[in-house]
């Protein structure tokens, strides 16, 4: 790492433990930053935290899996978008953009709408992610074209359109009193409802898709370049394009199935990355992974503690997401023009 | 080594651009490709990277088809210059030349400390080592074209293909690339360029090849091919020659 990346690795890692500390002290039974210390040093060193069993409860059993899953949901699509922003050279894409977020969007309003258990909907979620973007490569490698990944996004844009239009028929369809609103709740993201359990099935995809995408981290700074130029420094451009839409999308389904549909973070995320450690994916997806992680817990942590209700993740994500967007157009376009 | 292309037919898919062309491409000498715009010199350029397949026909490094071969292999051998252009993402100078080692190493790796030390080195050679930690997006586009050079250095090919390597740069650097060209091809590299100014390839080419509408009018050694007559068929339009007796050298006008 060059000098001039570790400050900006840093700010990304303090970002993520000043989120972490927020996320254990707030909430409806307040901790104090100095018992949260002592619950996480106590679990380090293996001795008895002198604080309350109940703190210590909601910190590991009720805070805790909630905590993680953020983490883990916001570092995927900060990873993801990272990863598609760098595939396709343009700056505006997000994870969703081969269909990953609307195909796991109909398998979850399926599941909820043939009224299966929770694993069952995540399940047909992130099957539904994976078939939309598997159904847009075929599809975009069957025209033979001089652009591939032109005509990759635009069949990615045009199936998503599609299946939204099948999330659109399933909630018309839907029960209005209890399937609808189950429906909506999670089409907004949200993660409520998360237990221990949904940890293992969240980590593993999400763990080998980064492992993929940071092992393939020179070759995406070459495949950024134009098609031709990568391929004519040695990259084989259509199987890598591959490896890397399956990692990252992986990665998104992953994420989608168990936190709901939530945008902006993987849109906003690795343009933040990209102005604290550069546009050099070795530093870029571990920045964009600390960040993502450390932006959707604070985003979770105002979600569970500043209404009576819970407010849906992807409408936060959106209030914070546009501003901030709108602020980081008009100051750092110079580093992606 | 020799790249050699055998009766191609070059073209697209849909659209067959050029037929029965040879052309070949020893090291140490330098080519230049002239003809007029849509008459098949970037297809020709790419078909001869190894980036389009011949539609008929065989590209041959040697006696091996340059199909055969896996594309690190192949990117080993032959570098390319695109014409210089502004990245996405603003790399420092320093990785965009690093990029020309990618085909040296594994499909995991990272350049290493030796790759920096190459990259530094090629920077040097051609005298832009100052901007290595510049934003690739923020230099000039001279600058530019000097980088891309340097990354087809550092990619330690044996040939060198360079997409109209002086259009759009001013008249000094157009002469600093020239002067560049004659230099690699004097270090033993092979050299294709294609250029709309024929005075650049009397400056820098040992020989000229012709092509217009996908055929290819005429070939060889650049002082005997580029002549008034030529040049009227080549492009369609009157050209004007002048001499300087005193350095015994001849340039073109157009009109």
């Amino acid at each position: 790492m060059t000098r001039s990346a570790a400050p900006g690795m840093a700010v990304a890692g303090a970002i993520l433990v000043a989120s972490l500390l927020a996320a254990f002290a707030i909430g409806h039974y307040p901790v104090s930053l100095a018992d949260v210390f002592h619950v996480l040093a106590a679990k380090i060193t293996g001795h008895a935290p002198d604080v309350s069993p109940v703190v210590e409860n909601v910190i590991w059993q009720v805070r805790g899996p909630r905590v993680i899953a953020a983490v883990l949901v916001g570092a995927a699509l900060a990873v993801a978008g990272t990863a598609f922003q760098g595939l396709f050279r343009n700056p505006l894409v997000s994870p969703d953009i081969l269909g990953a977020s609307s195909g796991a969007a109909l398998g979850a309003v399926l599941g909820i709408y043939f009224s299966l258990g929770i694993f069952a909907i995540q399940g047909l979620a992130f099957v539904g992610g994976l078939v939309a973007v598997a159904a847009v490569y075929l599809i975009g490698s069957m025209v033979r074209a001089r652009d591939p990944i032109l005509v990759l996004v635009l069949t990615g844009v045009v199936v998503g359109a599609f299946l939204g239009a099948g999330v659109g028929l399933v909630k018309y369809l839907a029960d209005p009193y209890n399937q609808l609103p189950a429906m909506t709740f999670w089409l907004l993201g949200s993660l409520a409802a998360t237990s221990v359990a949904d940890l293992m099935p969240l980590f593993g995809p999400v763990a080998i898709g980064t492992l993929v995408l940071i092992a393939l981290r020179w070759r995406m700074n070459v495949m950024s370049l134009p098609e031709e130029e990568a391929r004519a420094l040695g990259v084989p451009t259509g199987p890598l394009r591959i490896a890397i839409v399956a990692a990252a999308t992986l990665v998104t389904s992953a994420s989608v199935a168990t936190a709901g549909v939530i945008g902006w973070i993987g849109l906003v995320v690795p343009h933040l990355a990209r102005t604290l450690v550069g546009p050099d994916f070795a530093r870029l997806i571990p920045a964009a992974a600390l960040l993502g992680g450390g932006f959707l817990l604070a985003i979770d942590t105002l979600a569970r503690s500043t209404a009576v209700i819970e407010i849906p993740l992807g409408i936060l994500t959106a209030v914070v997401g546009t501003p901030f967007f709108i602020w980081l157009l008009a100051s750092v376009s110079k580093t992606w023009s | 080594m020799i790249l050699a292309g055998h009766d191609l037919s070059i073209g697209y898919s849909d659209r067959l651009v050029g037929q029965h062309l040879d052309v070949t491409l020893a090291t140490g000498e330098v080519l230049a490709l002239l003809g007029p715009n849509g008459g098949g010199k970037t297809t020709l350029l790419k078909t001869l990277l190894g980036l389009l397949a011949p539609r008929a026909g065989e590209v041959r490094l040697d006696a091996k088809a340059l199909g055969s071969y896996p594309s690190p292999a192949r990117a080993r051998l032959i570098a390319y210059v695109p014409q210089s252009h502004v990245a996405t993402f603003a790399f420092t100078v320093e990785t965009i030349v690093l990029m020309g080692r990618t085909a040296h190493g594994g499909l995991f790796s990272a350049p290493t400390a030796a790759d920096r030390a190459i990259a530094a080195r090629a920077l040097e050679r051609f005298g832009v080592g100052h901007l290595r930690e510049r934003p690739y997006t923020m230099i000039s586009g001279g600058e530019r074209q000097l980088v891309l050079l340097a990354r087809a250095l550092a990619q330690e090919p044996q040939f060198i293909v360079l997409d109209e390597p002086t259009a759009s740069l001013d008249f000094g650097n157009q002469g600093k690339v020239m002067h560049e060209i004659r230099a690699l091809a004097a270090a033993g590299h092979g050299v294709l360029f294609t250029t709309h100014d024929p005075n650049h390839a009397l400056r820098a080419a040992d020989r000229a090849y012709l092509l217009r509408d996908g055929t290819r009018i005429a070939e060889g050694a650049t002082e005997a091919v580029l002549g008034r007559e030529q040049l009227e068929a080549l492009y369609g339009a009157p050209v004007e020659i002048v001499f300087d007796s005193r350095a015994g050298r001849k340039a073109f006008l157009p009109g």
